[in-house]
């Protein structure tokens, strides 16, 4: 752009007590507009200003830019008790800055954050949070009732949505659950490489890696995993539809949204969870051999015999107690947050949010009362 | 208007609220059959709210709501389950299952509740989706129709079951005036043919003067409803400032000084 076609401001003295302001060039948002900060100081170094006019004349174009540094000009001059002269300007500045300045600010329209006492303000979390373990408690036992009707050979839904579901945490899931549970394999075996190696032990990190995953890091990656995917897909599905008023519709023919949405996914979640984990499994002893044979010159024969003597099918059979457990608490999480789900587009996301929340506190806690479990009865 | 009708739906002393918050109180009014009764308000008066109260999706907070005589909310969940087997409710949107078709959408109440082999379903189906001028359309899923066109599946699915009271929730909100017009025209329809009665929400003036036959006022400052009568009887008659003012949109004064 040209020099000339820039926005400029020349700040000179008409007379001793009246400042005059001259525009020049473009006046646009876009390309830019002169900081006002060079004016107030001008004003401020000369004593004695009772009036500030405009020269225009020389403003080839405005917009907004226009009108939003000429407010600027009159709040401050309106603060420093300086009179403005705007009829300089031109003509259709003039008529934006009065239609601006006709409605003044409504008083408290501004919103203002009421301040509580932190007393009320921890008296209402408290009811909040009393609130929502209410909803979770409705929910279990909604969810158990569906459940018995399912047992009793009652449940109404579609045997279609229940395989799609399946495919959906299962089949689908194979790939992410493949590398990261190779990944973890892997990190497992290195970090216990490290210390095993000083003591000469390193056939050792076989065991390590295959108990580590057959009874732990399965069950919990497949968990996590299943949280961050299935779960908030479950609450985000529940969700949109509750907004876009089907479940409503559900509910008026007279179909329980417990038995055609919730229950299929619960049972399709909880019975692929199981599958996920001991493929997970797998492959984690599969990355921890990667390690053993390439870096730790352990014969592939050697790694295997060592795993397998180290492991035995309880060890497996404990790790698929827990993901069977995860499986029904994430399926849970997810579905209680997507029927919670609020009325706009927003609570949607928060929904699949606070469902991946939920599901990754609901597996740690489980985890660690089952850990507890399995240490006092031994096994 | 048919004079000696029988009512088909009384709401008694009706009040609702959501916690604290009141949105509307002492409303009673009955609805006979075959009525297409108007729910009508301005914005945010509570007339969605009412239609949720009278398809049993919110419990009233005080008051009930009788069909054929019958209490609705005090009744037991089956029997109450049993009389929303009557109704059709075709929503704002439409609120179609998203991950069905069209046709698994008519075909699932069907399914759930006759014994028709799925030969028989599907010819139904077929012949609720054409009725609604949507044939040839049972294999497209509700993203792949334009918004009309899901209202108009919605009210195919509606009348699924061959419902005795059919309920709409602002059938014209966000059709064309032509699309608009069309649907208020098969809801006439379907009324005659079927022998429904028709509640519906509204404030598409258009619509409230061309198909209904009663309705009710509801006020969103008093927080209670004005009146009841068929709209034009309200137009002629009624003195209300509100209600003449709903009705000529806004220009109320003028308009009954040329009458």
């Amino acid at each position: 752009m040209r020099k000339s076609e820039e926005a400029q401001v020349h700040v000179s003295h008409a007379t001793s007590d009246t400042l005059l302001l001259t525009l020049k060039g473009s006046w646009k948002l876009q390309s830019g507009i002169p900081p006002f900060t060079e004016i107030e100081k001008t004003i401020e170094s000369s004593t004695g200003i009772q009036q500030l006019t405009f020269d225009s004349q020389h403003v080839t174009s405005w917009d907004s830019g226009l009108v939003t540094f000429v407010l600027r000009v009159l709040t401050y001059c309106t603060q420093h008790r300086i009179e403005v002269d705007r009829t300089d300007l031109p003509e259709g500045v003039q008529r934006l800055v009065s239609l601006a300045l006709a409605v003044p600010e409504q008083q408290g329209t501004r919103r203002l954050i009421p301040s509580e006492s932190w007393l009320a303000r921890f008296g209402k979390e408290v009811m909040v949070t009393l609130e929502g373990a209410n909803a979770m408690i409705a929910f279990v036992g909604d969810a158990s009732l569906a459940f018995w009707a399912l047992l009793a050979g009652k449940a109404r839904f579609r045997r279609s949505d229940l395989s799609l579901t399946i495919q959906e945490c299962g089949i689908q899931a194979l790939p992410i659950v493949s590398l990261i549970s190779f990944l973890v394999g892997l990190i497992l075996a290195f970090v216990g490489a490290v210390q095993l190696q000083q003591f000469g032990a390193h056939i050792y990190v076989a065991d390590l890696v295959g108990l580590g995953m057959a009874r732990e890091m399965g069950a919990m990656m497949t968990g996590i995993i299943m949280g961050g995917r299935t779960g908030a897909a479950f609450a985000a599905q529940l969700g949109t539809m509750r907004v876009n008023q089907e479940i409503d519709a559900m509910i008026t023919l007279g179909l329980s949204p417990m038995e055609f949405l919730v229950l299929p996914r619960m049972l399709a979640l909880s019975l692929m969870m199981p599958l996920l984990c001991l493929y997970a499994d797998l492959m984690g002893i599969l990355g921890g051999m990667v390690v053993g044979v390439t870096m730790l010159d352990l014969g592939f024969l050697q790694y295997f015999n060592q795993t397998q003597a180290s492991l035995s099918l309880m060890d497996f059979f404990l790790g698929l107690v827990k993901s069977m457990v995860f499986g029904v608490l994430v399926a849970m999480a997810g579905c209680l947050r997507g029927m919670q789900c609020g009325n706009s587009s927003a609570a949607v996301g928060i929904a699949a949010t606070s469902a991946v929340v939920t599901s990754i506190v609901f597996i740690v806690v489980s985890d660690s009362i089952l850990t507890v479990i399995y240490n006092a009865i031994g096994v | 208007m048919v004079m000696n009708a029988t009512p088909h739906i009384s709401i008694e002393n009706l009040t609702m609220a959501y916690g604290d918050f009141l949105i509307q109180r002492d409303l009673t009014f009955t609805i006979n059959r075959g009525d297409i009764f108007i729910i009508m308000g301005g914005s945010g008066c509570g007339k969605s709210t009412l239609l949720r109260h009278l398809v049993g999706l919110k419990r009233p907070a005080k008051g009930d709501v009788r069909y054929e005589g019958e209490s609705f909310w005090n009744a037991q969940p089956e029997s109450r389950a049993g009389r929303m087997k009557q109704f059709g409710v075709l929503f704002q949107s439409g609120a179609l299952w998203s991950s069905m078709t069209l046709a698994e959408n008519v075909e699932l109440p069907l399914a759930e509740y006759t014994n028709l082999t799925p030969d028989e379903i599907r010819e139904i189906v077929s012949f609720k989706l054409a009725l609604v001028g949507l044939a040839g359309f049972e294999e497209f899923y509700p993203n792949e129709i334009s918004g009309g066109m899901q209202k108009r599946a919605g009210l195919a699915r509606a009348m699924a079951l061959d419902p005795e009271i059919l309920f709409f929730d602002e059938p014209s909100a966000g059709l064309d005036p032509i699309s608009s017009r069309r649907l208020d025209e098969l809801i006439l329809e379907l009324r005659d043919s079927l022998g429904a009665t028709v509640v519906i929400v509204t404030h598409e003036l258009a619509s409230i003067f061309a198909i209904g036959t009663n309705s009710v006022f509801l006020d969103a400052e008093t927080k209670t409803m004005l009146a009841v009568g068929s709209p034009r009887m309200l137009l002629e008659e009624s003195a209300d400032h509100k209600i003449q003012t709903f009705l000529t949109r806004g220009d109320g004064k003028t308009e009954k000084a040329d009458t």
